[in-house]
Order: structure tokens, then sequence, then C-alpha cells
């Protein structure tokens, strides 16, 4: 399976959930596949999904999870100590590993080479990390819901892409959107 | 004065709860003080890029956050600055040790210090510059004014602020 496919998979399990999704083609795609006002869009900024989803978890008792790529947390590879000392139960970090830079041409990370984002974020000291395969995210990802417990899963997958627009809502406009749903 | 203990009362006067540091020498102190007050959640960083991707995060959640970094950041953020806090309009205080001024003993903080106020000029980010401790003074009406304008504030604090480096 490809990311797109992964996200229509996994629409309706985090459509009332508060979702922070990566920039480029995983916004793009969310974004088509289920638009939602719990949804926010990165427009730029590369690595700081997990950043941001972790900030949003501790400031709030609703559950978030961050949509993140591989590419971006090697971006970011510091977010996973933070992350792992900092616990917030109401937090999930979906790491989709394609193991290539998806939305720049599909150049290969290190992720889909020697490096294992798994052993990185248990190294890092995360505690509840959960490495799935494309066709059952599915079931742990609601299991990771259910739990109340701060989860990292890294989704293994196939890297490619679908054709599809850029996102041309205003940021203002989906960061208000976002707070409001936030506030609800 | 107590500067440290005077900018920490600000802060939480102002509701400032959620507060994100990557250390400084001369904001040890600050650093301390934030983290014993159970007003405040301090969560440290590791990089300042993160650091501002945790606060906009804590904004959206609806705390006032706000990022205690060294002037090196700015080299770091730029990016982070121009297309997260500024893209979406968050209102985000950056209290920053001015390494590289007047009483600065490591001469490699100069290099960035003389970009500092030219990239926080370009990157239109209101500036204000600590130099002597009365400017402390100031501290609460910055916050104010962050929070009004929803714009990254920084404030410049100069080892003369802080009194220097001892036996350095």
């Amino acid at each position: 399976m490809i990311r797109s496919e992964i996200l229509k998979e996994i629409a309706p399990i985090i459509r009332d959930q508060l979702v922070v999704c990566n920039i480029g083609l995983p916004s793009q795609e969310l974004h088509m596949i289920d638009d939602q006002p719990t949804n926010f869009y990165m427009l730029g900024t590369m690595g700081l999904s997990s950043s941001i989803g972790l900030g949003l978890a501790l400031a709030q008792d609703k559950t978030v999870i961050s949509i993140d790529g591989d590419g971006s947390v090697l971006t970011n590879l510091g977010t996973l100590p933070t992350i792992a000392n900092n616990v917030a139960d109401n937090y999930i970090l979906l790491i989709i590993d394609n193991g290539s830079y998806g939305s720049t041409g599909d150049q290969p990370t290190y992720a889909g080479k020697k490096t294992s984002l798994t052993a990185v974020a248990k190294a890092c000291g995360c505690e509840n990390v959960i490495e799935v395969q494309d066709k059952d995210l599915g079931p742990v990802l609601q299991g990771a819901i259910d739990s109340k417990k701060m989860t990292v899963i890294v989704c293994k997958c196939d890297s490619g892409n679908i054709k599809l627009p850029v996102i041309t809502m205003d940021p203002v406009v989906i960061r208000d959107r976002f707070m409001k749903a936030v506030s609800a | 004065m107590n500067i440290d203990k005077k900018i920490t009362d600000d802060l939480v006067a102002n509701n400032v709860s959620f507060v994100t540091t990557v250390p400084c020498k001369q904001l040890a102190g600050v650093i301390d003080e934030i983290d014993a007050r159970k007003e405040i959640f301090h969560i440290p960083s590791n990089k300042e890029d993160e650091g501002m991707g945790l606060c906009a995060g804590a904004f959206m959640g609806g705390k006032r956050p706000a990022i205690i970094m060294q002037n090196t950041a700015i080299g770091v953020t730029i990016n982070t600055l121009a297309t997260l806090i500024q893209y979406y309009r968050m209102p985000l205080p950056m209290l920053i040790s001015y390494r590289g001024e007047l009483r600065e003993p490591v001469a490699c903080q100069v290099e960035m210090a003389v970009h500092t106020k030219a990239l926080l000029a370009e990157m239109k980010i209101p500036t204000y510059h600590f130099h002597h401790q009365s400017d402390v003074e100031e501290f609460d009406a910055i916050l104010k004014y962050t929070f009004m304008c929803n714009k990254p504030v920084a404030i410049l604090t100069d080892a003369n602020f802080w009194g220097g480096y001892g036996d350095q």
C-alpha cells in the first residue's frame, strides 16, 4: 500500500480525533480524502508535525494524532527524546514510513536503508512503540486511541504518490478552524 | 532586583503557562526559576525549531507559550518563524540571550551577534534590546503586546543586562 491508500483506510478512524498532518503530499491527500475541521494541515516547516502535535496534546485533553513521515522525523530526530521524556497519554505519533522523501520525488531516506525508526524511538525512551505493516494499521491505530497511552506507530509501506492539487485554504483559516474544533 | 524572578513573575501574570527552553549560560537562572514554578509547564527542547513547533501546538491547545533561547537560534529558526509562526499568525514571545555583545568573552559568539538584529529586522519581527537591568520593566508590556498582535516578538538580553560573565 502507498500512503494515500493508508490514509483512505484510516480516515474513518481519525476523523473524530485531532490530527496534525505533515507538510506536502500527506496533507494534500488527507485534505482530499476527508477534510475535517479537526485536521491541521502543515503548509510548510518540514519536520515539525510531531512537535506541534506533542505541544497540542500537552496543552489540552483530547486525543491528538500527528501524522508524520520517515523523512520528516529524520529531519527533526530530536523530537523523539522530547516525546519520550514528556509523556502525554493523549498523544499518538503515526510515522508513515515508506523509506522515501515522497513529496520531493521519492528519493530514498536512511529509514529505507539501515536505520530503524522503531529502534530509534525505543532507544530514545518511548515506551509504546509499535511497528506495523500497512495493511494491519487500522486495528493497531484504533487500539492505540482506545488504550489512552502515548504510542508511537511506525507503519511500513510502499513509496509512491498520486497526483492531486495543493491546498489553497489560507493558513489563518486552517488554524482558526482547527482551534475552534480543539475548544469545541 | 532579581531579574530572573521578575521575568518569571511577568510570564505568570500574563498567563504564559507553556515555556520551552534551549539553555544558555546567561539564561540558567531564569530557566531554574521557570522550572520551579508550578504555574508553568517547562519543556526543554533539543533544538529551537522543535521548540517553536511545541509552542505552536500549545497555542492551538489554548495555552500561552514562550520560548527561551540564544541568539544563535535565529540562524536555526528563520524557516519556522516564516512558515509556521508568522504564516499561521501565532503569538510567540522569544526571550533571547544576546551573546556576542559587550562583555562577551567568546569571540565566535560575535559572528552571529552582528547578524542578529539585521535578521530580525528582515523578518519584520518586533525587537526589544535589554541592556540595563531596569529595561526589564518593559517585559510585562512586551508580553501584552505580543499576545495582542499575534506575532513572534524578540527580546534580546545582553551580558550587561545579566551582569556580565563573572570570572570569564
